[in-house]
């Protein structure tokens, strides 16, 4: 067996096997975290959200999902039909492979890319192809309104986001995702972790994570009360699972980045209990019920505020804080030079 | 045949593919879409070679940040395809003629590391990077400890062409309301409620 797995064909079966595994793992519990946001978003509002389906309504999920599959597709008469099937396909597909590099624990990551954060931040930087290829094919003013903004708003809050990465990565000294959490271990448990010495950048990093994947309150490009749903318009049946499926994918991916940059990926929070798969799970749901919460108590943006936000607060700020990380690295303050010294 | 070398033939394959599609496409977005296929396999090519920071870079400067541009104007230019065709044949001779040139500059770079006498010292005096050292690192350090100088005078230029271009476009509008984001924050309740005693039947 281990002779078969040094193969090249053994390698390749390992790791499709592996891709298996984490894509089956998140595609099902995107089925509960799904239900969760609609339950939060419920109570908030005092209703009693989804609870036909099964227990609780716990199943509710597979029933839209078994709805959504069995819809028909429909196809505007005017759209560009190959770019119109291939944008959710690519927004699925991009929020899928984003995974390969997430480390869910010491050694469990399928792919240990030495540029795993670049790799994030390029993989989320197309993204915004399926935004704009749809609302492009559709060939339909909503939705090509709503590419628009979403597409501008999207690479205003990413370049926040890549300076923010930049200063975790002059603390750490190294752009591999499993680095980065093993550069927090310390200690002091929850209190070694970044989000004590970055504290500022954690917030801002929370708030472009929002914009990035257009929740609420920056969902400008799907608002309802002007857009009618922006680029999904004209989507119904699978295409549109593939899109919201990609959205919600992208959510939790933002949860997870969050929770590796700055809340210590697997590792647990009082020092001596055991590190472990468990602890990042919990972080995750934890921004992800943070992420609905907002969703349900946050007014949307005006979109002139958007841009100004993203321009002129985030951009300065993240950049100010990158010299000022570099300097306190440069002189070794503790807790911003994690990296050990002369590598 | 390795799997590496595989990879190769198939990314190459798409490269090539795609920047054909690029010229032929009739839809000038189709045509931005092959061209962002075609950085795509690019960066494989990249990656192939060792070079994932390379890599990384271009998907994320000229995929994410330049293309989208590209398709941006584009897709907003109300282009007529018909007159765009018109013009082909005048330009063709233009056209073949950059391209005789680009291939001859290819060709003087493969002989130099390929076919001339000195070729295998030109292979050789390109030293790998070590293997200790990533390639992050290894850029990091030829260009901020070797390279500073002209690195920073390549941030300068850059940031005079930006400053150009917004002076250029920047032009103000008196008769626009505009929102005082400070103003608004720093107004209270003094400045902003009043509790008057109104009389009954007389109002304010």
């Amino acid at each position: 067996m281990t002779a078969f797995l040094d193969t090249n064909l053994g390698v390749f079966v390992l790791i499709l096997a592996q891709c298996l595994v984490v894509m089956v793992t998140i595609l099902v519990s995107l089925a509960f975290l799904l239900y969760m946001d609609r339950k939060v978003w419920a109570a908030v509002q005092l209703r009693r959200g989804p609870n036909v389906v099964g227990p609780w309504g716990i199943l509710q999920s597979f029933a839209d999902f078994m709805k959504f599959m069995l819809k028909e597709i429909v196809i505007p008469a005017g759209a560009d039909k190959v770019v119109f099937l291939l944008a959710p396909l690519l927004s699925f597909v991009l929020a899928a492979i984003a995974w390969v590099v997430i480390p869910f624990s010491d050694g469990w990551v399928i792919s240990d890319l030495n540029v795993g954060i670049l790799y994030i931040f390029a993989i989320s930087s197309l993204g915004v192809y399926g935004i704009i290829m749809g609302g492009w094919a559709s060939n339909s003013k909503y939705p090509f309104l709503g590419a628009l903004r979403s597409a501008a708003q999207m690479v205003s809050y990413e370049v926040s986001i890549g300076l923010i990465i930049i200063g975790v990565l002059i603390s750490t000294g190294s752009l591999n995702l499993s680095d980065i959490v093993r550069a927090q271990d310390g200690r002091f448990g929850l209190l070694s972790w970044y989000w004590l010495p970055h504290f500022p950048m954690m917030v801002i990093f929370f708030i472009s994570a929002l914009a990035e994947t257009n929740r609420p309150p920056f969902d400008l490009a799907e608002a309802e009360s002007e857009l009618v749903a922006g680029y999904q318009v004209e989507y119904s049946s699978t295409p549109y699972l593939l899109f919201m499926i990609g959205e919600y994918m992208n959510i939790v991916l933002m949860c997870a980045l969050m929770t590796i940059l700055f809340f210590g990926g697997w590792l647990s929070p009082i020092p001596g209990l055991p590190d472990g798969v468990l602890w990042f799970v919990v972080k995750v749901v934890f921004f992800f019920f943070i992420f609905s919460m907002v969703k349900a108590i946050v007014p949307r943006y005006r979109y002139d505020q958007l841009m100004r936000l993203g321009w002129k607060v985030f951009l300065p700020m993240s950049l100010g804080w990158v010299v000022f990380v570099a300097i306190m690295a440069r002189l070794d303050v503790v807790g911003y030079a994690r990296f050990a010294v002369g590598g | 045949m390795t799997v590496t070398a595989l990879a190769f033939y198939v990314f190459a394959a798409v490269t090539v593919a795609a920047g054909l599609f690029v010229v032929l496409a009739r839809n000038p977005v189709h045509s931005v879409l092959w061209l962002i296929l075609s950085f795509c396999s690019a960066a494989g090519l990249f990656v192939l070679l060792g070079a994932e920071f390379v890599a990384m870079l271009l998907i994320i400067v000229y995929v994410g940040a330049v293309a989208v541009l590209f398709l941006f104007v584009v897709m907003m230019l109300d282009v007529d395809f018909t007159a765009l065709r018109q013009g082909l044949a005048d330009y063709l001779p233009l056209g073949a003629l950059i391209g005789l040139v680009l291939l001859v500059e290819l060709g003087l770079v493969i002989g130099h590391w390929a076919i001339a006498g000195s070729a295998p010292e030109a292979r050789a005096a390109a030293a790998p990077a070590p293997a200790d050292i990533g390639n992050v690192e290894a850029l990091g350090r030829i260009l901020f400890d070797d390279y500073i100088y002209l690195f920073q005078a390549a941030g300068m230029i850059l940031l005079v062409a930006m400053i150009g271009a917004i002076v250029l476009t920047l032009y103000h509008r008196p008769d626009i309301k505009r929102q005082n984001i400070l103003e608004q924050i720093y107004r209270d309740r003094a400045d902003s409620v009043e509790l008057r005693d109104v009389e009954p039947g007389q109002g304010v």
